[in-house]
């Protein structure tokens, strides 16, 4: 029976690691749930907030906001990538992580500058190891995500596009689609494009924009402006960190039921072998015996 | 029946209240403002309070805000309620905490990487261990 007993301790082994990995699929389900419940709450939100804007850049205001003016020269980029914290979800991360390293490699080859903004573990250490220019961080997000830890973060690069330190802004996560789907995406975050704006608005912003109105506004133009930009944007990206968590979770069910699955034809297949070297040596034994019979 | 507008009050966790209301009272930066209908359009701040909010053939409903955006259209208005607690000095607070995280984390680039580098070390010393252990077991 030479053999065997390794063959059951791999089985044993095997067995262990498929238990974990259904426990963490089973997990992973339940916050899926959750998550994806989370991203659906932050839509109003988001709609609101971008109707609003949809108004202002309609509106014949005395103020204009630097997020609105689109800037002709390009040189030095800021982006903002948003990753889970934990590994474990399949290629996830890696899907995001190669669409901004390709993306960053074009721009550096055409001579413009980038600086990082990481929101999550792994992309913070990825960013890293490439030498990447990496200004602010956010990691340990938890479960949901916060729009206080978030405030941070991306009021360093706000800051910087305010400051002239960055032309554009663009934002890399990855967009829930369904369970079985997440679509890493890239999004132009600053300048404010119209399309971005205008979307959703509907067949009323046609009629409207051709009035010249203004708000009343209290109690200043620009304060207020600002405020609502600021808001603007942290609602793009807290939606953007929503989707990027409810994508997680469906990525880390989806990666750890295939395992489950090949733990199981794993252990099938060893089951198979230790059975047939479990009857082989009963045959080789009984045979033995009947020649040694024989002989005597 | 009197004429109405349509509120929404949202979050970034949630919607709070979406309807048709007569009128509503909010605190307002400069102080509590009423809205009725075809108000002229408005943009302010709001800063956290009770909004009333009087919808027809319904009893005065108070909303709890804590602070955000008040936008008015002819026929629409909309409060952006902040979930987190908001100012100036405070989210600068917050930009440099960040900043100083993303700092340091750079710094310590190399003593990560003398970790891993140390992590692997150690991997193979004690692989090296086991395959001695190993051999001394089989009576060398």
């Amino acid at each position: 029976m030479a053999g065997s007993r390794e063959i059951r301790n791999k089985i044993k082994s095997v067995k262990n690691t498929q238990k974990i990995t259904r426990a963490m699929e089973m997990v992973a389900a339940s916050k899926m749930r959750k998550a994806q419940d989370r991203m659906k709450k932050a839509r109003p939100y988001g709609e609101k907030i971008r109707k609003v804007a949809t108004h202002m850049s309609q509106a014949n205001t005395e103020y204009r906001h630097p997020f609105l003016i689109v800037r002709d020269t390009i040189k030095r980029i800021g982006i903002i990538v948003v990753t889970s914290d934990k590994g474990l979800c399949g290629g996830l991360n890696t899907n995001v992580l190669r669409k901004a390293v390709n993306q960053m490699k074009q721009w550096q080859s055409e001579g413009e500058q980038i600086e990082v903004c990481c929101i999550g573990n792994k992309g913070l250490g990825f960013m890293s190891r490439i030498n990447a220019n990496v200004v602010s961080q956010v990691i340990a997000l938890g479960d949901a995500p916060d729009i206080t830890k978030l405030i941070g973060a991306v009021k360093v690069v706000l800051d910087g596009y305010i400051e002239d330190r960055f032309d554009r802004v663009y934002i890399f996560y990855n967009r829930f689609v369904n369970t079985m789907k997440q679509e890493p995406l890239m999004e132009q975050l600053l300048p404010l494009t119209n399309e971005r704006v205008q979307k959703n608005s509907g067949s009323d912003s046609e009629s409207e924009s051709r009035m010249a109105w203004d708000y009343i506004y209290e109690p200043e133009a620009k304060p207020v402006i600002d405020d609502i930009m600021i808001r603007y944007v942290e609602a793009i990206v807290y939606q953007a960190v929503a989707e990027n968590m409810a994508s997680e979770q469906s990525a880390r069910m989806v990666a750890m039921k295939a395992a489950s699955d090949n733990a199981g034809n794993v252990i099938d297949e060893l089951t198979l072998i230790y059975n047939k070297s479990r009857q082989a040596a009963i045959t080789k034994e009984l045979s033995e015996i009947v020649g040694g019979a024989a002989a005597v | 029946m009197g004429i109405t507008f349509h509120l929404d009050i949202v979050s970034a966790e949630d919607s709070i209240y979406s309807g048709a209301v007569e009128f509503l009272v909010a605190p307002a930066q400069m102080g509590e403002i009423g809205i009725y209908p075809r108000h002229t359009p408005l943009l302010t701040r709001i800063k956290s309070g009770m909004v009333k909010i009087k919808a027809q053939l319904k009893e005065e409903e108070l909303i709890y805000v804590s602070g955000g955006m008040l936008e008015v259209q002819p026929d629409t208005v909309t409060i952006l309620a902040d979930t987190a607690i908001r100012g100036h000095d405070l989210d600068e607070a917050k930009a440099l905490e960040s900043k100083r995280a993303a700092e340091d984390a750079m710094k310590n680039r190399e003593s990560e990487l003398d970790y891993a580098k140390a992590q692997a070390e150690l991997i193979e010393a004690m692989a090296q261990l086991a395959a001695i252990d190993k051999l001394r077991k089989r009576g060398h």
